[in-house]
């Protein structure tokens, strides 16, 4: 590995440039996720938006390296900022290194909370190993002592009782505070929920927001958010990056995004959102589907779908093209103006 | 059925009650698991099969640990020395006949139960430990290869297959042919190991040639019985290191090997656990078989399939009933732990185990 100087800005956590990964299955090559470029400040919430299978997963799930045979990166830098101030690279260093990351600065919250359990250990010994995992010299008394409280953050009514729970005892959305409270245990600097409530009725995905919003304002720490629903965005998220069959379409500012989309892509999501005041006749959709990422057709991605899809969409796939401040946008309506 | 749900709670309780001596709150702490043990307790107190087999069982093991020293005649004195007419002598049952042995003597005027005490030692002895130390290789070599897929899985299930294609009897016999005179040189110059092994399977001492083919049967089922365990760990593995609590082990930083034997071991360990009761009633007749083919220990030893293959050249006419008696004693030694074993399954199994806690709710209920 060349030693070439990483260089992040000073409130930059998390920086990952041209991320490329490929499952190469029988089928043929799948490209999940192509060229995919984002940032996460300290102390900010960043969404992931986009529907099923737009590889939001993968790209995080590639963050922190859990992409599994067939599927492999294929290029892209992921850097990010060490507690010590040291910046490395997530995709190349190794494997030790990035045990010791994982967990301690980077947590990550799955989205079934019910399997992402060990269904033979309480909430307290999950709590416990992620600690000890990461620090050698502690007791168990200490952790378990840590435990309760960080089950009582995480607003579990009881947590002396609690901590000694299996899984099965517990309601899902219980466990998946307990699952958030397992990815505090260490302090970490980033944390990654994968679409935490996905599974959850509506009060308790309330809760679970609410919840992760405030501790992240108490730990500082930066926030990515994977979701399909645009509720949720409008709800928490300081930027959102919108996807699109594995690849960056639009990324702004939540008010940007909300109140000015450019991309048709992102004004059609927005358009399906039902809007509760109005009674409506029939819901709206985006008509067809996500194009199959083997060998996907030249030109841009959304074109087969678009309204406003021309000659050139066909041809040459648009860049992402700045719109305001920080706003951009990867369509060709855009460069006329 | 209800006295042994009492006893195994009133078991359970008294282990709770020590615990919360020694550490106070531990009874409140961890009420989830007394739960769940008393749960298994009830489990196993309704299985009619699974009681019979644990009874069995436990009076094998009884036997085993105190056969030897209760048994009232040693085996290594030929009482046909005194008396021509001891050699297989038949059953003697009071009234109608007192002064000779139960149930008949063998080929040198030994009682047989009393011998039959001496066998139950070493049987119980081999076939536990040839579980005990096969299952953990076979367990292992499981994990690691279906943990880490690829290249070295492939090796290691090659090397399975290779041992399972061939068959293990003929395997054990051609190890326990060559092992025992480098094991007996072995216990010739060290007492120690002498001394324990002589120990642990109630023989003499002098004894120690035929302790070394003893050991021979033991090492070579050993050998021979990995295999079966490493490709039922093995494909249990892969499943369950897809599931998400892996992954999430993963994130949380643990190592490789804190997630093979904290979460990846005790979630196939079930099938393994019910493997191993059966496997102990198969080993028990292959230590037998073994030895009934002779290439166990010879003479004086009392073992089990030794004697049975001696009575078979005085078959049916003087022997049958040291043939029926110790066969009936390697049946139950065998079916005992059968029993326990299908009991098991169905505690284990959590969708057998889901019928077993309905029932347990709708008799609280009425």
């Amino acid at each position: 590995m060349e030693s070439q100087p990483m260089y992040l800005p000073e409130d930059v956590i998390l920086k990952v440039e041209n991320l490329d990964v490929k499952f190469y299955t029988y089928a043929g090559v799948v490209h999940a996720v192509s060229n995919v470029s984002f940032y996460v400040k300290e102390g900010e919430t960043v969404a992931l938006v986009g529907e099923t299978g737009c590889g939001k997963s993968v790209t995080t799930r590639a963050v922190t390296r859990l992409i599994e045979s067939p599927g492999r990166i294929e290029g892209g830098s992921a850097l990010f900022r060490r507690r010590s101030g040291k910046v490395v690279d997530l995709l190349k260093i190794g494997d030790e290194e990035l045990r010791e990351i994982r967990g301690n600065e980077i947590a990550y919250v799955f989205q079934d909370p019910t399997s992402s359990l060990d269904p033979l250990y309480t909430i307290g010994y999950h709590i416990h190993e992620t600690i000890v995992a990461h620090k050698s010299k502690i007791s168990k008394k200490q952790t378990f002592k840590q435990a309760v409280s960080l089950l009582k953050q995480v607003l579990i009514p009881s947590p002396e009782i609690r901590v000694k729970n299996y899984p099965h005892e517990l309601s899902g959305g219980m466990r998946q505070r307990s699952v958030i409270a397992i990815g505090l245990s260490n302090n970490p600097r980033l944390f990654i929920a994968d679409e935490p409530t996905t599974n959850l009725d509506v009060t308790v995905q309330a809760q679970i927001l609410d919840l992760l919003k405030s501790l992240q304002e108490n730990y500082k720490m930066g926030l990515i958010l994977i979701t399909h629903n645009l509720g949720i965005v409008a709800e928490v998220a300081n930027r959102v990056y919108v996807m699109y069959a594995g690849k960056i379409v639009e990324e702004g500012y939540l008010e940007q995004i909300f109140y000015n989309p450019s991309h048709p892509y992102t004004k059609l999501l927005l358009r399906a959102v039902p809007d509760p005041t109005k009674k409506i006749e029939k819901l709206e959709s985006i008509h067809g589907t996500v194009p199959s990422l083997i060998n996907p057709p030249p030109g841009c991605r959304f074109q087969p779908r678009c309204p406003f899809a021309m000659e050139k969409c066909l041809i040459k796939e648009p860049p992402l093209i700045e719109v305001e401040n920080q706003h951009r946008s990867a369509c060709w309506l855009l460069e006329r103006t | 059925m209800e006295t042994i749900f009492r006893l195994l709670r009133s078991i359970i309780w008294s282990y709770a009650k020590l615990r919360e001596k020694i550490s106070p709150g531990w009874i409140q702490k961890n009420s989830s698991r007394i739960k769940e043990w008393e749960l298994m307790a009830y489990a196993y107190s309704r299985s009619l099969i699974g009681v019979i087999g644990g009874v069995i069982v436990l009076a094998v093991f009884i036997l085993a640990v105190i056969g030897p020293l209760l048994a009232w005649e040693p085996y290594w004195e030929y009482k046909i020395v005194y008396d021509e007419s001891l050699r297989y002598r038949g059953p003697c049952l009071p009234p109608s006949c007192t002064g000779y042995p139960l149930l008949g003597t063998d080929e040198w005027g030994r009682d047989i139960i009393a011998m039959s005490l001496y066998g139950f030692r070493i049987s119980f002895v081999i076939s536990i430990v040839v579980v005990l130390l096969g299952a953990p290789l076979g367990i292992i070599l499981g994990l690691i290869a279906g943990y880490k897929g690829g290249v070295v899985d492939e090796i290691i299930m090659r090397i399975t297959d290779i041992f399972l294609a061939f068959p293990g009897l003929v395997l054990a016999i051609a190890f326990a042919s060559v092992l025992p005179q480098r094991i007996r040189g072995f216990l010739e110059v060290n007492n120690i190991a002498r001394a324990f092994f002589s120990g642990l399977f109630g023989l003499r001492q002098e004894e120690y040639g035929q302790l070394a083919a003893l050991l021979s049967i033991w090492i070579a089922m050993v050998i021979v019985w990995w295999p079966g365990y490493a490709r039922i760990v093995r494909g249990s593995v892969l499943s369950v290191r897809e599931m998400p609590f892996v992954e999430a082990a993963k994130l949380s930083g643990l190592s490789t090997w804190s997630i093979l034997f904290k979460h990846i071991l005790p979630n196939v360990l079930s099938p393994v656990l019910v493997m191993m009761t059966f496997d102990i009633a198969t080993a028990t007749l292959f230590a037998a078989s073994l030895s009934f083919l002779g290439l166990g220990p010879q003479e004086p030893v009392p073992e089990l399939g030794f004697m049975i293959s001696k009575a078979g050249g005085y078959f049916p006419e003087r022997s049958s009933h040291v043939v029926i008696y110790l066969g009936f004693i390697l049946l139950m030694m065998a079916l005992g732990w059968n029993l326990l074993g299908d009991a098991l399954r169905d505690i284990l199994d959590p969708r057998t185990r889901r019928a077993i806690e309905y029932r347990l709710e709708k008799e609280k209920k009425k």
